[in-house]
């Protein structure tokens, strides 16, 4: 078994493009700090349940990483600490510099707002009455109001190409349509990192290609928790394995995906028929 | 706002009943309702000439008689209640078709029939001219505590999201060959009630995460600045103050 985490080590390299992005950089410095600096993460829920073992994860600017393992593997676990929702184990979260303090309310604020989580179910993340006040809800916590937030909202509804049902009532969209617009309502807050969680299901396969430009178009660092490896494979050159708590391998996701036996141990499995040597590289 | 998705209560529409901002209706339906419960029941014309300005609004919100009359029926339950206190009422009684009644139970269900009937129909006019999300919109503008307009917005977003898992379980059942027949079915109901109860909590849990993640601090702030003008305050008015009219009137015959 290859050890992916030492084999390649893709902080070394920069980030797949140049990133020149004034909202979330004003300065222009030289080296931005990473999007995400997870160090020694570990968590046991309170009724005792160990979920991590002290998780290290550093995901530079502007890449797109995807987080694979089986269910039970701690994911989710891994995903509510990145905006602060779960808190009080040890180790750290550092979100583009700012570290993640539960006591410190303004901070906290910030961080939410620099990581986008993307549910897995729409419907969970879109409870206001229409499109449009649902995108303005993010925003609007932070603050924005008039015709700043109204321009945000319409800024976040076109990068998923979905302005024209901003009056609509959510749950007269199609699936896709309102997984786009969680996407959306997230966007709308200008995150620092996107963390989606199982964005590909339950999507049909031309939802699930419409999606998959959609990521690809926008210009943010992402960090996808999905089964879905053909997916991975398609959008993020970067893996990351989590198996019982920490992080197993980290490496250029084709390399993963053809360690058999890292494969195996992790009860990922390819599609039948699915051979990730077969398709071009994911380009960034 | 878009039009066709609306509530089924709702008549799209752009009478001058409809443009007006959702605050002052609900001003005006209230201070109305309290006027007709306030008027005296034995002044049985005032609620002949209520009945008569709530017609004058319905014409002038261009709501067809039918629509609100079949949306009326919702009263009938409340109706039946009415029709019994007659029969059960103390006092001095009356023959009537035959029948003995209580005279105070008369004047009791007939009370109960005029004011309630009055305050319905003023209600589905409300909402036959007034899209759901304004009426709360407009709760909000006449300060109703946010807690109550966000539990309201809450239930009409997931009234149908719950309503369509009530309906996958059913199938569930249906597939699996269960038929309701009597009561010793209801076990497998209650059990699905409490199913879908557990999910429904669940899901409240899951959405509440959702809000937190994105900054959710207690309040839903809302970019709303719809201010009513005088000129719109004082037609809303018109009713209600009407109706005030008839009150003192009825007062004064009495």
């Amino acid at each position: 078994m290859v050890d992916a985490v030492t084999a390649t080590d893709p902080r070394d390299e920069p980030p797949n493009e140049p990133v020149n992005d004034p909202r979330t950089d004003p300065r222009g410095e030289p080296a931005p700090p990473p999007s995400l600096d997870v160090s020694g993460l570990a968590y046991a829920y309170p009724d005792g349940h160990q979920a991590l073992f002290g998780v290290d994860l550093t995901v530079a600017r502007g890449e797109r990483v995807a987080l694979l393992g089986p269910n039970g593997a701690g994911k989710t676990t891994l995903v509510l600490h990145l905006n602060g929702i779960l808190t009080g184990g040890a180790g750290s979260v550092t979100v583009a510099g700012l570290r993640v303090d539960p006591s410190d309310r303004a901070a906290l604020a910030e961080v939410r707002r620099r990581v986008g989580i993307v549910f897995q179910d729409p419907d969970d993340q879109l409870f206001m009455p229409t499109v449009r006040e649902d995108v303005a809800f993010g925003p609007a916590n932070t603050g924005l109001r008039g015709a700043e937030l109204a321009a945000r909202v319409h800024e976040a509804l076109a990068l998923v190409g979905m302005e024209e049902y901003a009056d609509r009532p959510p749950h007269h969209l199609s699936f896709g349509q309102r997984r786009r617009v969680a996407v959306a309502t997230v966007l709308a807050m200008r995150p620092e990192i996107l963390v989606l969680d199982e964005p590909s299901s339950n999507l049909d396969p031309a939802s699930r290609r419409e999606l998959a430009g959609i990521l690809r178009s926008l210009d943010v660092t992402v960090l996808m928790v999905t089964h879905d490896l053909p997916y991975a494979l398609e959008l993020c050159p970067r893996s990351v394995v989590l198996g019982e708590g920490v992080i197993a391998a980290d490496g250029p996701t084709r390399d993963l995906l053809c360690d058999e036996a890292l494969m195996r141990a992790h009860r990922l499995e390819l599609p039948f028929g699915f051979d990730p040597r077969s398709v071009p590289p994911p380009h960034a | 706002m878009g039009a066709g998705h609306a509530h089924r209560l709702y008549r799209h529409g752009h009478s001058p009943v409809h443009r007006l901002p959702a605050h002052t209706k609900i001003a005006a339906v209230l201070a109305f309702v309290l006027t007709v419960v306030a008027t005296p029941r034995e002044a049985t014309w005032a609620f002949g000439a209520y009945a008569l300005l709530l017609a004058a609004v319905a014409a002038l919100s261009r709501v067809p008689a039918r629509h609100l009359l079949t949306r009326m029926l919702i009263e009938v339950p409340f109706v039946a209640l009415a029709v019994l206190m007659p029969f059960v009422a103390e006092g001095p009684y009356v023959e009537v078709l035959g029948m003995s009644l209580s005279e105070s139970g008369l004047w009791g269900a007939w009370n109960v029939l005029a004011k309630g009937t009055l305050g319905v129909a003023a209600s589905v006019l409300l909402a036959s001219t007034t899209e759901l999300r304004e009426i709360l919109l407009g709760l909000q503008r006449l300060r109703m505590p946010p807690l109550l307009v966000q539990i309201a917005s809450f239930m009409i977003r997931y009234g149908d999201v719950i309503a369509d898992e009530m309906r996958r379980m059913r199938l569930a059942r249906v597939s699996r060959g269960f038929t309701a027949r009597g009561v010793r079915q209801w076990g497998v109901l209650a059990k699905t009630a409490g199913a879908l109860f557990i999910r429904t909590y669940e899901r409240g849990e899951r959405v509440h995460l959702a809000m937190v993640s994105r900054g959710y601090t207690g309040t839903v702030p809302t970019a709303d600045e719809t201010a009513a003008t005088r000129a719109q305050w004082s037609f809303a008015a018109a009713l209600p103050l009407a109706a005030l009219a008839v009150c003192l009137m009825g007062w004064w015959t009495l």
